[in-house]
């Protein structure tokens, strides 16, 4: 059994990344690209019979739910998924499977975050104004909340620039190869109006002048989040034909979940990463070197010089020598995240990892603009969640 | 000065803090097939058995990976930084999130032999342990 070729997306829709949204609530922010997608595809939602969507803060339970009844669904399938920023290529190959397993015939994938400004914090810390105290965790009482936010092992930055300082010193790396990924993938965003970044030029030296956040890291290598939204429309093949918009052939998928806490993480040599890719790879049938786009999650430069070599891109070790020897820009010899990636494009929540599906996705269509890529057939877009814990990737063709 | 993020317990894990507290670190041990663990668990990852002690370690380990932090990961850690964050690996083989202590911040190293220390987190009874250079 074989998901290669059993559905195809033919609807995308996105909320460019802002900085923050304003009193919008979560309910219509999703609702508006949930019902773009349709359209998108020329299908009605009396069509959609299928939902997936993540957690969703502010929504404690029944979240599938309530989003179908916002919408004006009823679905005969109707998931959640958590993977953190694999979540998106999880929901699309979730929805291929439902399809075949005779579940739905038309799934809607659905991912966002509002970002509210926050009001000046001086007053919250009006009751110790001369030295911060010890705090006790409200709601997060998990073996990491226990055994890893006490050292400051606390969201993202932390663990990545460890991975970077281990990658280094087994394998070599220079911050000038680092940071030529933040840069070519900037070249892509200035090409891309709904980047957060667009327009504004790059230097590795821009890079390497920002502020070290975690040794190695800069802060001009490490995303920034945003609010923002994302929806896919996946159909069955015989479907297809239905639809406004070519199709994006999903011929692959792969998944791995391998640890919570850094500390359990595998080696670099067997990540969760490399496993999903070539999973995803060998169902579609395709070799790395048939890939004309790689559309690799890039929450740092680390995790793309990583999925690199995990996928079979280049030579393990070499992923440095790699970038520095390959033109990444959307008219280049190894197109990566030609939307900008997260670094450029801005990180909205969950949606963030599924924007290396939908530019997949766009650019298989032909619809990338100015960055697309000429006769292209078979993009691989992965994502990835927690601190390389949770992994998918996915193969998607032009032609089934 | 050590404020920190007090580590949320439970009954499963109080054993381990209660160790703290004698300036021991114990992780548990499988008595069917001698897995050694950590984190803490209710079944042996390993084989399943329900069977798991806590013993004490040496307290003797390597720094598998690090980096220091400038920015502080958090608030309530603002007078720490720059901070040496690490992945100890233990001698007897579970790797831990640690900080390295008692040195400056550019001397940590993958590879540098550590040993087991305890400071207290302040407006709490909490020992935690942390790592300094052996």
């Amino acid at each position: 059994m074989s998901l290669r070729g059993v559905a195809a997306v033919v609807g995308v829709a996105e909320r460019a990344p802002t900085r923050y949204t304003g009193e919008e609530t979560i309910l219509e922010l999703l609702s508006g690209v949930a019902v773009d997608a349709v359209k998108d595809a020329g299908f009605s939602l009396a069509q959609v019979d299928g939902l997936i969507v993540h957690p969703i803060g502010g929504l404690p339970g029944f979240v599938p739910a309530t989003v179908a009844e916002f919408i004006g669904l009823q679905p005969t399938f109707a998931e959640v998924v958590d993977l953190g920023g694999a979540t998106g290529a999880g929901m699309v190959w979730r929805a291929a499977a439902a399809i075949q397993a005779g579940q739905c015939t038309t799934c809607l994938c659905l991912t966002g975050t509002r970002r509210r400004r926050r009001p000046a914090t001086s007053a919250s810390k009006s009751d110790s104004p001369r030295r911060p105290q010890s705090i006790r965790p409200s709601h997060d009482r998990s073996p990491q909340a226990e055994f890893d936010y006490p050292y400051g092992m606390i969201g993202a930055n932390v663990g990545y620039a460890m991975l970077a300082t281990r990658y280094t010193h087994e394998y070599g790396l220079t911050d000038e190869q680092r940071a030529k990924v933040a840069v070519d993938q900037r070249t892509n965003a200035n090409a891309n109006p709904a980047a957060i970044f667009h327009d504004q030029p790059l230097t590795i030296d821009d890079v390497l002048a920002s502020e070290v956040i975690c040794e190695p890291l800069h802060m001009l290598e490490i995303v920034m989040p945003a609010a923002g939204a994302a929806a896919l429309l996946v159909t069955s093949a015989d479907r297809v034909a239905d639809a406004k918009q070519p199709p994006a052939w999903l011929l692959g998928a792969g998944e791995s979940v391998t640890h919570s806490s850094f500390a359990q993480a595998p080696n670099l040599d067997s990540t969760g990463v490399g496993i999903a890719a070539r999973a995803a790879m060998a169902q579609a049938g395709v070799a790395p070197e048939d890939i004309g786009l790689a559309s690799l999650y890039d929450c740092y430069t680390i995790m793309v010089l990583l999925t690199l070599e995990e996928a079979g891109f280049c030579p393990r070790g070499e992923a440095g020598a790699f970038v520095e020897s390959h033109n990444l820009t959307f008219a280049g010899d190894f197109p990566v995240n030609t939307h900008g990636g997260q670094l450029s494009f801005g990180q909205a929540g969950m949606a963030g990892g599924m924007s290396h599906v939908t530019e997949a996705v766009r650019q298989i269509q032909g619809r990338a603009g100015k960055r697309q890529i000429a006769n292209l057939e078979l993009a691989y877009a992965h994502g990835n969640g927690g601190i390389i814990a949770e992994q998918a990737g996915l193969v998607f063709g032009a032609d089934r | 000065m050590s404020t920190r993020l007090i580590p949320p317990s439970t009954e499963l894990t109080q054993p381990y803090w209660d160790a703290t507290q004698r300036g021991e670190l114990v992780i548990q041990q499988c008595q069917e097939c001698t897995h050694r663990l950590f984190p803490p668990r209710a079944r042996c990852p390993s084989c399943g058995s329900a069977k798991l002690s806590w013993a004490p370690v040496s307290g003797k380990g390597v720094i598998y990976t690090y980096t220091v932090a400038h920015r502080p990961p958090h608030p309530v850690l603002v007078e720490q930084c720059p901070l040496a964050i690490a992945v100890v690996e233990l001698e007897e083989g579970p790797r831990m999130i640690t900080n390295v202590t008692g040195c400056e911040t550019s001397v940590v190293e993958i590879g540098m032999a550590v040993q087991v220390a305890f400071e207290s987190i302040d407006d709490s009874n909490v020992i935690l342990p942390v790592f300094k250079p052996a």
